[in-house]
């Protein structure tokens, strides 16, 4: 590869090699204040390569690749080349990762203690993390949570927070603009425009946190809260989790303990004001 | 209809936690994990060490249970058994 990266975000490191600049020189900025180690070795490779050797200089097309491929990954045009990264970053953590359980779950965190937020592209988890984590909540993560098998604890995955539409416009409002990556217009996603995560909880990203709070958000509809049991929030958690199967019996016992021990909700709320203000009701409630 | 006899899954090959109405048991031999409602987990309870069929099953859970008629719990307890079977948890005697 001509041109490569390595960051560190959490407990993972990674190494992101592409046949072009751009990219790259996207990831460096993005991760400016992340830290360095160039002497640790990578946990999970991204390539991001030119399906042809003529491809990179007649129409420039991003191929991902890596430790794991996915066969449909499409081809993204090289204006892409940030979202390709990304994609990539996720996918090596999501099939690779063996050392932690991990959760397609935001987080945040405060007094060591976490609120994980579980749902699918679109139930407002990224969005509701990223605004508290611009309050008094350590942004542990926007898109993946991990929990320690033995000791029970979350772990955060902080990279760059990805802005999708309408929260774009909502975040952008409230940061410096400097912490804010390029608009990706016209994605699968539509648009994504990424948020450097605040200099606390970059520092701060090896810190684990207690589970406290476990929910599960649903945005739009009204403002409704359902205590959710310990099989329900299983079965959830299963299912957003990447390598719950892989990691065996280790995996089964850090769930069951994770929902006997973290009072969980379903919540559905109209707008992000609405839902910040409950999460931060059910969380009084959750701390007494 | 044959009332067969099957046996419970040798000592820790099971790992049973209740979670509230749902108990997940995970299969060490097959590393899968099962979501069970009742009377699975009690089935699975009553059966002991030996060779186990529904009618023995129907008594030794009338002993514990309140079961209206053990004669009409004998054929739905058969149709469990055949089901824990084929998901692996119990096995033909």
């Amino acid at each position: 590869m001509r041109h490569s990266v390595r960051i560190a975000v959490g407990p993972v490191q990674f190494r992101i090699g592409s046949d072009w600049a751009e990219p790259v020189a996207a990831l460096r900025h993005l991760y400016a204040g992340y830290p360095q180690d160039e002497t640790r070795s990578a946990d999970a490779t991204v390539r991001l390569f030119a399906a042809r050797p003529w491809r990179r200089w007649l129409r420039p097309s991003v191929h991902i690749g890596g430790d794991f491929i996915v066969p449909d990954a499409l081809p993204l045009p090289l204006s892409m080349g940030l979202l390709a990264a990304e994609m990539g970053m996720n996918l090596q953590v999501a099939l690779g990762w063996r050392r932690h359980m991990l959760l397609h779950a935001s987080a945040v965190a405060k007094d060591g203690r976490a609120l994980i937020m579980s749902g699918e592209s679109g139930s407002g988890k990224s969005t509701l993390a990223a605004l508290l984590g611009e309050g008094d909540w350590r942004l542990m993560g926007d898109e993946f949570t991990l929990i320690d098998p033995a000791a029970g604890d979350a772990i955060a995955f902080p990279r760059a927070v990805s802005l999708k539409n309408d929260a774009i416009a909502e975040v952008a409002s409230r940061v410096d603009a400097a912490r804010l990556g390029p608009l990706l217009s016209g994605t699968p996603k539509g648009d994504i425009r990424h948020l450097i995560p605040r200099a606390d909880a970059i520092a701060a990203m090896q810190e684990p946190a207690r589970p406290a709070l476990l929910l599960f958000p649903r945005f739009g509809g009204e403002l409704a809260v359902e205590p959710m049991g310990e099989g329900e929030a299983f079965v959830r958690l299963t299912e957003a989790s990447t390598n719950y199967v892989a990691l065996g019996e280790a995996g089964f016992a850090a769930l069951t303990r994770l929902v006997r021990e973290t009072p969980a909700f379903g919540i559905s709320y109209p707008d992000s004001e609405a839902g910040m203000a409950l999460v931060e009701q059910l969380w009084a409630e959750a701390a007494r | 209809m044959v009332d067969r006899a099957y046996r419970a899954a040798p000592p820790g090959a099971l790992r049973i936690e209740a979670l509230g109405d749902l108990t997940a048991i995970f299969d060490r031999r097959s590393m899968q994990t099962h979501l069970v409602v009742s009377p699975i987990p009690e089935i699975l309870g009553a059966m002991g060490d030996e060779a186990c069929n529904a009618a023995l099953l129907a008594a030794r859970l009338a002993a514990t249970f309140e079961l209206d008629s053990e004669a009409e719990a004998q054929p739905i307890l058969a149709d469990r058994l055949t089901e824990l079977a084929a998901m692996g948890l119990v096995e033909r005697a």
